[in-house]
């Protein structure tokens, strides 16, 4: 389970596709990187499930469509502008000048012109411009303002689901305009008047009832971490503990639920362990907070990210831990290292009473919340670990930064440490490490087709196509340097990538974690 | 037309400035709730004032976006800055030496400008995805924006006009006494699409110019773990924890 050896995945061109999904089929590489010509309504048949009405009200959402959902939908929109600045003004700013057209990998994978994020963005825009402008008001058609109909909701349910909200487009914008936050007040404003993401809500739900996810009960929690001790036992001789609800632990580490049983996740949450193991530090996961991810920020609901991220508060100050640590999830990290300290004040800094109770329990030495990859680098730095390199000489590894951790937060004491923390792990437990073309990575990475709550089966095309970009980044290098490993430190990264790989030509298991390296070339006390 | 063209200007003054000051307001008082700057960000206030420099003055992500797009829009733009400097010598006396020394310059700015907005022009007709997102008030700002750079351009190289009395009627306005404008069809449209354009500023999207100070994303300080950001209406949440 540990260390599955990666064979080299050469790919001519993209033409491996499963048998059973016939009907999706991955775009052919373009020679060099142009602009696809446009393709009108390309995707408009790309439609995620309807959540039912029991996911929508289990989230707090009406069951189904209201009636007067037009006006609400308007009247919701008035509100959020006036809670969200971004909003406000990203409603006005964009001068249609063109700069982030070719910049969104769905657009580059599909040529439908609503996947370009001006347009996606004006989908609302054109909204806006009817009821909160004056122009809009009296001549909308010279200013492209639409009423809201059911085509437009349609329209807004199929395009803003077509959206990963990784942000790429607002490293370009000129104005800094971020098709995320759009998207996030779109979703928030269909979800306000019945029309919820099946996918989304449901996992919602899971989260609030049984605390991750995936749904995995604490019992079978329990059981999967005592199995994982035994592997490694049996692997290394190593007797390393992965705890559950350990009071009094140093560190309480939350990661994504996939990090329990799905593969490759699982093998960087046995490198935690090791590390932790290696470095002598006593940690512990949370059946309560057994789960990173936060669905909230992904419908851009407040409130639900909110009460997502009380978990996590509520079980560092059940458990006294002096430390909080996240696993490899890419939203996660942008929720934890960016939004906790507002919404649940983990973090430092804060001089209101809710927020000191738990900032006083954590040790301050650190940063809280910490990356976990923010631990590992600051462990071998300080010498604390040991690493065989040979012992991943069988892999050429590049790595795929992931869109929420490139551009939505950061790790250590300087803008950017979020690109160099991982790689510089990644060349200290490995020889061969080889970057992607510098225009897909870094700020400049594109997602890998799967965030933004689109991770779902119904949108599986959407996510083959909309992988083009990496996937040709990935090839050339693969054709170049022999590339047979691509390390990332993002559950749904993985979890997409393991899917969509094979239909670009390459083996699924070439896609794994950070810490799935460390744990193969970490040197575990036991064995000496 | 001299009580006409007062009246034109009190009134787009008026709106210019009463607008877009209500719309500064309005983005002022919307609270940001979440930090979001697009990382890697400035982990300084001092450096979050230099990315806003970098970005107002020299249209920075839009260089790494597109060559071509930063290349028209900031010669536009340079243009434009200049060639309205250059007019303050028409609203002065005396004349600041700053302005003075650059009246040469400003003048064949406005060449650059024209020249930079025909180009933007050309794009949303040549090039498919821009005329795809292109809306028919987008042609109409970059038309009167050209407009009001070949009028200008025109009275000062082929058809002048008197430029004396265009000062004193100015002059003139701002102490309420209204000076007669020459009789000059180039000098109305110039004017009158100048107006038009003041009149248009807060209710369209040349709201890109104050909106991108007070773009989150671009503004914000990369800080979240060192200290707590709250927004009022946020804070109520807690309670109820």
């Amino acid at each position: 389970m540990a260390d599955a050896t990666t064979p080299v995945a050469v790919a001519p061109a993209p033409t491996s596709k499963p048998a059973e999904k016939a009907k999706v089929v991955a775009p052919a590489y373009r020679e060099y990187p142009t602009v696809p010509a446009l393709k009108v309504d390309a995707m408009v048949e790309s439609n995620p499930y309807v959540a039912a009405a029991v996911h929508n009200e289990s989230v707090g959402f009406p069951g189904t469509l209201v009636d007067g959902w037009e006006q609400k939908a308007v009247a919701k929109m008035g509100e959020l502008l006036g809670k969200y600045r971004s909003l406000r003004v990203y409603m006005d700013a964009c001068v249609h000048c063109g700069a982030c057209t070719d910049k969104c990998h769905y657009f580059i994978g599909t040529g439908d012109p609503k996947n370009m994020p001006v347009a996606r963005q004006d989908l609302m825009r054109s909204v806006y411009r009817r009821y909160y402008t004056l122009p809009g008001k009296l001549f909308p058609k010279l200013v492209g303002a639409r009423d809201m109909t059911k085509d437009v909701l349609d329209d807004w349910f199929r395009y803003y689901n077509q959206c990963s909200e990784c942000r790429r487009c607002s490293v370009f914008c000129p104005y800094g305009i971020d098709t995320a936050e759009v998207t996030m007040a779109a979703k928030e404003i269909m979800h306000s008047v019945g029309l919820g993401h099946k996918y989304v809500n449901e996992i919602i739900g899971k989260v609030h009832k049984i605390g991750n996810n995936l749904g995995l009960p604490g019992p079978a929690l329990e059981n999967t971490l005592e199995g994982l001790e035994e592997d490694v036992l049996e692997d290394t001789g190593a007797a390393v503990k992965y705890p559950l609800d350990v009071k009094g632990a140093e560190v309480l580490l939350v990661t994504p639920s996939a990090d329990f049983f799905a593969e490759p996740h699982v093998d960087s949450l046995i490198g935690y362990g090791k590390v932790f193991h290696a470095a002598g530090i006593s940690w512990t996961l949370s059946s309560k907070a057994s789960e990173a991810g936060n669905f909230g920020m992904f419908i851009g609901n407040y409130e639900q990210m909110q009460k997502i991220a009380m978990r996590v508060r509520e079980a560092a100050l059940e458990l006294g831990v002096k430390r909080i640590v996240v696993g490899e999830c890419g939203h996660a990290w942008r929720v934890a290292y960016a939004f906790w300290n507002t919404l649940t004040g983990v973090g430092a800094g804060a001089n209101d009473p809710f927020a000191i109770q738990l900032q006083k329990q954590l040790d301050q030495n650190y940063k809280q919340p910490s990356h976990i990859c923010e631990v590992t680098w600051d462990l071998i730095q300080a010498g604390r670990l040991k690493f065989n390199k040979e012992a991943n000489d069988h892999r050429i590894i590049t790595f795929h930064d992931s869109c929420n951790v490139a551009r939505g937060s950061r790790m250590g004491d300087y803008a950017g440490g979020q690109f160099d923390i991982p790689r510089n792990i990644i060349r200290a437990v490995a020889n061969h490490y080889v970057d992607m073309s510098e225009a897909t990575t870094r700020e400049k990475t594109f997602c890998c087709g799967g965030g933004g709550g689109l991770l779902t089966d119904e949108l599986l095309d959407l996510r083959v196509k909309g992988a083009l970009p990496r996937m040709e980044a990935l090839n050339e290098i693969v054709q170049h340097n022999g590339v047979n490993f691509m390390a990332t430190i993002c559950a749904i990264c993985k979890a997409q990538f393991t899917k969509v790989l094979p239909y670009y030509g390459f083996k699924m298991s070439m896609v794994g974690g950070v810490h799935q390296l460390v744990s193969t070339a970490i040197v575990l006390n036991n064995e000496q | 037309m001299n009580l006409l063209f007062a009246l034109l200007f009190y009134a787009a003054t008026l709106i210019l400035v009463g607008g877009v000051a209500y719309r500064v307001y309005e983005y002022a008082r919307t609270p940001a709730p979440l930090k979001i700057p697009t990382t890697p960000a400035p982990t300084t206030t001092g450096g979050v004032a230099f990315r806003m420099f970098r970005e107002v003055v020299f249209f920075e992500s839009l260089f790494k976006s597109n060559l071509w797009i930063w290349a028209l829009g900031w010669t536009f733009h340079l243009g434009l800055a200049l060639v309205l400097l250059r007019h303050l010598r028409y609203f002065t006396e005396p004349v600041n030496f700053i302005i003075a020394f650059i009246q040469p310059f400003g003048m064949y700015a406005g060449f650059a400008m024209a020249a930079g907005l025909a180009g933007l022009w050309a794009r949303r007709f040549l090039v498919e995805r821009i005329r795809y997102i292109s809306t028919p008030s987008d042609h109409l700002m970059l038309a009167l924006l050209l407009g009001i750079a070949v009028t200008g351009l025109l009275m000062k190289f082929v058809m002048h006009t008197d430029i004396v009395a265009v000062k004193s009627f100015f002059l003139g306005l701002m102490v309420f006494e209204i000076n007669p404008l020459p009789a000059h069809p180039g000098l109305y449209l110039h004017l009158g699409m100048v107006a038009l354009l003041m009149i248009v500023f807060p209710v369209s999207k040349l709201l890109h110019a104050p909106g991108v100070f007070f773009s989150p994303t671009r503004n914000q300080v990369d800080n979240p773990r060192e200290t707590r950001h709250l927004a009022p209406w946020a804070a109520k949440f807690e309670a109820k924890n």
